[in-house]
């Protein structure tokens, strides 16, 4: 392959290299209910001497594909080809499978491995795209979701986003870690522990620092992280409480929610805790900002109106005072988040009770519940707009849940032990 | 490549390894390590310069020994029962230029954790209006949130909820 394509996949090594850690205790399961009624049907042949390896490319693969709830995988069993010439295309129309993806593993030098794919088309009987990568073999997962992408990409269309990494609090005991995982939950490491509580961790568009709220000096104050060196400044550590981080589009602002001139108002504070300048100004309450992606609006829950719901504010204007209720439906409507388009949101609607995931459509207004569990928090849309990471309660525990866009699918990813919370779905790598 | 790699391996996991910085927090007493109580009252060392006022905060038969109001749910008035108790605060914090309080507002965990930081917020806040009313300086009493974070009791139901939504007083150097 090209020496473009060992530069990108090397920075990319590089970015991930912090996921391995020997805090990854944390192992997520997934369970999937439901799925889509029209699945693409794949076949994955297990690679060429891939059993040779500790980790099992193929079923990484699999697994990522299957979380989508987009593809529906059709056994190989018998059958293994692992090159174009040994592909007997009638035995997989036989099998309804509609794409197929083959590959070996070659060892390079050292601990190195070359990992050979091919997706082949079955009814055109011809190769889609393929890819050769080489990795230590400390980094086989990585270079497994790098192949997830690359298949996902060329079926559906869209971005893949099984390279990026996710948040979120994990409490167990009186212990609370703010982690960062795969976006399979898989080499959780954290990032900071602390006796005290850690909420609403938010990335900064390039992946590469943490905001957050942490309790730890007897009051909420926000922080930046950087992951790479660990280094982490207080941003906002104004008289009052201050809180619920959200990066502008390009890295360089937080909006933030402090109260020290009276209420919980909305502010825009540098990324270096320089330059507070206050955006909404209103006698309730205005909290959890989002950006949108082009910088020009804020979504946020204010109570002005009598309840808590989503309203949409322009960065620009200095007041919010003709901020647009976006919100009608039911009585609390909180934890806007933008969708990488712009032109949808998630948050948690109350009903009867519950609170749920939803999806408001900006333009028509038109509102999906999307769950229908009873404690769901935190909503967080996947960087491909396709699926909406959450937190919710199985038997009194905290963990994390994952749904597609249209309700379809729902995953949940689970710890053993503690009280998952708080989860913030990451930007694409920025290799990609 | 290879020797690339490994040299970044070093150097990020060294980095791992390396202690995060205390950060400055502004008005607030210094000391407190990260593993102090959040809902107790100790707010930094009792050192030797302690003023005397402590020892008539602290006397169990005057009511400014008792430091929290309750309220209903989704409320943020203070209750009449908790009137004479706030005042009381609002008279000493009055009567002692150097004492100064901070006001912590609680709630019980139902919905989201930041809406909740902000009714938090709002039930502190109508305690410190209530105290700078009667007489307290402003620049004596920080109202802060700790939201659903810090819950009192644990658990689900109305007699869990209702010791949750509450506001603590602390005094600074106590």
């Amino acid at each position: 392959m090209s020496i473009n394509w060992f530069q990108s996949i090397r920075a990319a090594w590089i970015l991930l290299l912090c996921l391995i850690s020997a805090h990854s205790h944390a192992q997520l399961n997934i369970e999937i209910f439901g799925g889509g009624a029209s699945r693409i049907p794949v076949a994955i042949v297990p690679f060429a001497d891939e059993n040779k390896l500790q980790q099992s490319i193929t079923r990484v693969i699999g697994d990522d594909l299957q979380r989508t709830g987009l593809f529906r995988l059709i056994d190989p069993a018998g059958l293994s080809p692992h090159a174009p010439v040994e592909v007997v295309y009638a035995d997989w129309v036989n099998r309804g499978a509609n794409a197929l993806v083959i590959g070996r593993v070659t060892a390079v030098s050292g601990d190195q491995v070359e990992i050979q794919f091919r997706l082949m088309d079955v009814a055109k009987k011809s190769q889609l795209t393929g890819l050769a990568i080489t990795v230590p073999t400390s980094q086989l997962r990585a270079a497994a979701h790098r192949i997830a992408d690359v298949i996902y990409e060329a079926l559906t269309g869209d971005v893949g986003v099984f390279s990026t990494r996710i948040a979120y609090v994990l409490k167990r005991g009186n212990k609370y870690a703010l982690q960062v995982a795969d976006a399979d939950g898989y080499n959780a490491q954290s990032i900071i522990e602390y006796t005290e509580p850690i909420i609403s961790p938010a990335w900064s568009p390039d992946g590469k620092h943490l905001a957050y709220v942490s309790f730890e000096n007897k009051k909420p104050i926000v922080y930046v992280q950087t992951l790479a060196t660990r280094e982490r400044r207080a941003v906002a550590s104004f008289k009052g409480s201050n809180s619920a981080p959200s990066w502008s589009p390009d890295g360089k602002r937080l909006a933030v929610v402090l109260t020290g001139q009276g209420g919980s108002q909305i502010f825009l504070v540098n990324a270096d805790g320089s330059g507070l300048q206050r955006l909404s100004r209103s006698s309730g309450i205005d909290t959890e900002p989002s950006f949108s992606p082009d910088g020009r609006y804020i979504l946020f829950t204010s109570d002005r109106g009598g309840s808590p719901q989503v309203y949409r504010m322009a960065v620009g204007s200095s007041e919010s005072g003709n901020a647009e209720r976006l919100t009608f439906e039911g009585s609390y409507n909180v934890s806007p988040d933008y969708s990488q388009d712009g032109k949808s949101f998630t948050f948690i609607h109350r009903n009867n009770g519950q609170f749920n995931v939803a999806v408001q459509d900006i333009g028509s207004r038109q509102v999906q519940i999307l769950t229908n569990s009873k404690f769901d928090e935190s909503p967080s849309f996947a960087p491909n707009g396709k699926m909406i990471l959450y937190a919710t309660e199985i038997n009194g525990h905290g963990i994390l849940s994952a749904v597609s866009r249209d309700g379809q699918t729902r995953q949940h990813l689970t710890v053993q032990t503690g009280d998952i919370r708080e989860p913030a779905w990451g930007p694409l790598p920025t290799w990609k | 490549m290879r020797k690339l790699l490994g040299i970044s391996l070093i150097v990020l996991l060294s980095a791992c390894a390396s202690q995060t910085t205390q950060p400055e927090v502004d008005d607030l007493t210094a000391g407190s390590g990260a593993g102090a109580g959040l809902g107790g009252s100790d707010l930094g060392g009792a050192g030797s310069g302690r003023p005397g006022y402590f020892s008539q905060l602290n006397d169990p038969n005057s009511i400014l020994s008792q430091r929290s109001v309750y309220y209903d749910y989704d409320s943020y008035s203070v209750k009449g029962e908790y009137r004479e108790l706030v005042l009381s605060h609002a008279r000493f914090l009055r009567d002692n230029a150097s004492a100064s309080i901070i006001l912590q507002g609680n709630t019980d965990d139902r919905g989201s954790r930041e809406y909740n930081l902000a009714l938090g917020q709002r039930r502190a806040d109508s305690v410190k209006n209530m105290m700078t009313l009667a007489g307290a300086r402003d620049a004596q009493i920080e109202s802060v949130s700790l939201g659903e974070e810090k819950p009192r009791a644990m658990g689900q139901g109305e007699s869990v909820w209702s010791q949750n939504r509450r506001t603590d007083i602390l005094y600074r150097g106590e």
